[in-house]
């Protein structure tokens, strides 16, 4: 296979697995949040940040997986 | 045809220096919220008109939730993470703007081939009917590209002297934009990470002293050692995520409403661009959190 066969290829497979498992990450980490503010309404804002700052963290390697895919793609 | 460039394009030079599109766009930035902030100082008064108002409501919120975020240290800080904020939401928010990415000018790529070698100069032509994105009301044709010429000049002897049969030449024209969204530019969130990071330092420094510098050499006991060991790699990788995820997001946002727009251009992208304003407030929100979060786990390393 030439090497424009394997870009496309490399490209495709790149966003696909770093799309899936950052999102299971999300998921996961949003679905203990919600269950934590429904056993303690009263920190509900303090959950709610601490929640933003963890899905910052699980999207970014998301996103450094797009940069990559998005490069190999168009450069 | 569809124009995504990773890079920004400089649309003109002052002396040797390129001016890029993004770097043209984080000046008209800078300018906004300077005139904003001014015109506001001008008129403060008890009883606050609606712009003031407005700030002061802006002012109170972002004071109280960085407050609730950090604690007491929130005082220090507050200037540099609220004007992270206010600068990346605007310039993420201005990378929205009717026209930004579109109105610009063509180039045409003249591409050589002599012995299997490609040497690429740009030449300015008036060609304009090629590319279909360009807004043809607006094609700026008068921008010079004054660098091209000493480059023409210095490759044209050599393409002439090589006297190969297999000399073919083919136009392809380049769009330029004009405007581009300053985030987007990998230049501009690596200056916000480096600033972000060194703040993280100077904050450390300034309220603990030398203190601080305990954080990363850390003789106590071999374990403690490789600690201080990896908080100075984890404090350069910092420097390498705030970059790549204020950038990735707001440049995979581009590519998503280039292509969209490409696609269909007119109901479709609607959706795209609530989620590119949504994105763009959580982004700079994140960068002034994750920010204000670190200083604040910085100076609490105390033994």
């Amino acid at each position: 296979m030439d090497e424009n066969t394997w870009k496309m290829i490399m490209t495709g497979l790149t966003i696909a697995l770093g799309g899936a498992i950052p999102a299971f990450a999300i998921g996961s980490i949003t679905a203990k949040a919600v269950e934590s503010i429904g056993r303690n309404p009263e920190a509900a804002s303090d959950i709610r940040t601490s929640m933003i700052l963890g899905m910052a963290f699980a999207e970014a390697i998301a996103i450094y997986a797009l940069v990559t895919a998005l490069i190999i793609k168009f450069v | 045809m569809l124009h995504i460039s990773l890079a920004a394009e400089p649309i003109a030079h002052i002396g040797s220096f390129p001016v890029t599109n993004s770097l043209l766009l984080t000046w008209i930035v800078m300018a906004i919220l300077l005139i904003l902030a001014l015109v506001v100082k001008k008129n403060l008064s008890i009883v606050p008109n609606k712009l003031q108002s407005i700030f002061e409501i802006l002012i109170d919120g972002l004071y109280s939730f960085f407050e609730s975020v950090v604690g007491h240290q929130v005082k220090m800080m507050f200037p540099l993470i609220a004007s992270l904020f206010l600068f990346i939401l605007v310039a993420n928010w201005i990378g929205l703007v009717p026209g930004v990415g579109t109105i610009g000018f063509t180039e045409a790529i003249v591409a050589e081939q002599t012995d299997g070698s490609t040497s690429h100069e740009t030449d300015k032509t008036n060609i304009s009917e090629t590319t279909a994105t360009v807004v043809s009301e607006e094609t700026q044709q008068s921008i010079t590209t004054h660098e091209v010429l000493p480059q023409d000049t210095s490759v044209e002897p050599q393409t002439s002297e090589t006297s190969k049969e297999t000399l073919s030449t083919t136009h392809e024209t380049k769009f330029i934009p004009l405007f581009r969204g300053p985030t987007a530019d990998l230049n501009m969130t690596i200056a916000l990470a480096l600033i972000a990071v060194f703040a993280m330092q100077y904050f450390g420094f300034k309220t603990l002293g030398l203190h601080y510098g305990g954080r990363f050499v850390n003789v106590k006991n071999p374990i403690m050692f490789f600690v201080g060991l990896l908080e100075v790699i984890s404090d350069a990788s910092k420097v390498i995520s705030f970059a790549f995820r204020l950038f990735g997001n707001i440049f995979a946002g581009e590519v998503l409403l280039a292509v969209m727009a490409f696609l269909m251009p007119f109901i479709a992208p609607m959706p795209f661009l609530m989620l590119e304003l949504f994105v763009g407030f959580i982004q700079a929100l994140v960068f002034s959190t994750l920010t204000a979060v670190f200083i604040n786990v910085a100076l609490a390393h105390e033994e």
